[in-house]
């Protein structure tokens, strides 16, 4: 079976992305969203284990809170895949249980 | 067992009192478990804090709840998994944490212990075992 | 598909609130069925009609009764987590005897097992949290 982690804090004041990324399989997806979103920065250290990762899981971030906190594209790191709140849904559909890492 | 049966894992990632969080998921596994649901509970990061021996609240003046987790048994709630590197990491071992009984109905009523330490990666796989996961 | 939806903060502090009415309307607007969303925590804090937010901000509160009004949404505020954090509907004011009731339009309080049960009802379960 597959899971849909979401992460929606930002991984320099919490440890949320690091416990989910310990616990993501292969089949399963890490959707960022809220302050979850900076850590597609490129350069830190959550990027360099999102990118370790991202060989086998796929990374999506939520456009609108990108965009809410003016992280410019070349920012971002590259294979990170954009959504909106209907990509959101989506997401949520297509595997089969979501897990908050709230 | 009818079909319906779906697997519920409560995901516990919170120390008990500095917020709330703890205390009302509890609330919520002690009503799930009306509703014969497969139930478990997860205990990693800071959620281990929550089985700690010997909590006294008292001069907080804040409700102690810890002696529920005692219950849980009673309930049918009996699958409590502790992420043994989370422990570990915080220093601590099992032998910390409240020694939680159940009587297993399937073994002449034998008691056995509801703490179940797993690794990492076995947590991983119990939560992609799951129907539903609950995050408090 | 059937989702369920838990919102664990209230308004404003966090944007938890936000990110689910957004999910919520999206999931909607694609058809699907949004079985109940379910307030709990802090999160029983979106269920007062007394908020009153500066006007050049979003109303977080009558955004979720107006989407309860468009696609009759059962929106359910947890009744133990209510009942702590002072969010009163008529049948709580006569119960607990207080003098006033603020629960906002298209919320109902009720008890836990509302989520439980939106729960097994769901094809999905989307929680959103600080």
């Amino acid at each position: 079976m597959s899971i849909l982690h979401t992460v929606n804090k930002s991984p320099f004041e919490k440890m949320s992305l690091d416990s989910c990324i310990d616990h993501v399989k292969g089949e399963s997806a890490v959707l960022l969203y809220e302050d979850g979103v900076y850590a597609a920065l490129k350069g830190t250290g959550a990027a360099e284990k999102l990118a370790s990762v991202m060989e086998t899981t796929k990374v999506y971030m939520l456009g609108p809170d990108v965009k809410a906190r003016g992280l410019a594209a070349d920012k971002l790191l590259e294979g990170v895949e954009v959504v909106d709140y209907a990509g959101f849904v989506d997401l949520a559909a297509e595997y089969d249980k979501v897990l908050a890492w709230v | 067992m009818s079909e319906d049966i779906k697997k519920f894992m409560y995901v516990n990632r919170r120390a008990p009192y500095g917020t709330i969080y703890a205390w009302e998921a509890l609330e919520v596994v002690l009503i799930g478990a009306a509703f014969d649901q497969d139930v478990s509970l997860a205990f990693l990061d800071d959620g281990v804090f929550q089985l700690m021996k010997g909590e006294d609240t008292g001069d907080v003046e804040m409700k102690n709840f810890s002696p529920t987790y005692s219950a849980l048994g009673d309930y049918d709630v009996t699958k409590l998994y502790v992420e043994k590197e989370s422990l570990e990491e915080r220093g601590l071992t099992v032998e910390d944490l409240m020694p939680l009984k159940y009587e297993d109905e399937d073994d002449d009523w034998a008691e056995k212990d509801s703490i179940r330490l797993v690794s990492r990666k076995e947590m991983a796989e119990l939560m992609d075992e799951q129907d539903v996961l609950f995050s408090f | 598909m059937k989702f369920a939806i838990q919102v664990n903060e209230g308004p404003y502090q966090h944007e938890a609130s936000d990110s689910a009415y957004q999910f919520t309307k999206a999931a909607l607007e694609k058809g699907h069925e949004i079985f109940r969303v379910f307030f709990y925590h802090d999160g029983v804090n979106n269920g007062t009609r007394l908020t009153t937010p500066p006007q050049d901000d979003r109303n977080v509160v009558q955004r979720w009764s107006e989407l309860a009004e468009q696609h009759g949404l059962d929106l359910v505020v947890c009744v133990a987590a209510a009942q702590r954090r002072g969010i009163v509907d008529e049948g709580e004011m006569q119960r607990n005897g207080k003098d006033a009731n603020n629960i906002a339009p298209g919320f109902r309080i009720s008890g836990l097992g509302q989520l439980i049960e939106a729960a097994v009802q769901s094809e999905r379960l989307v929680v959103f949290g600080d």
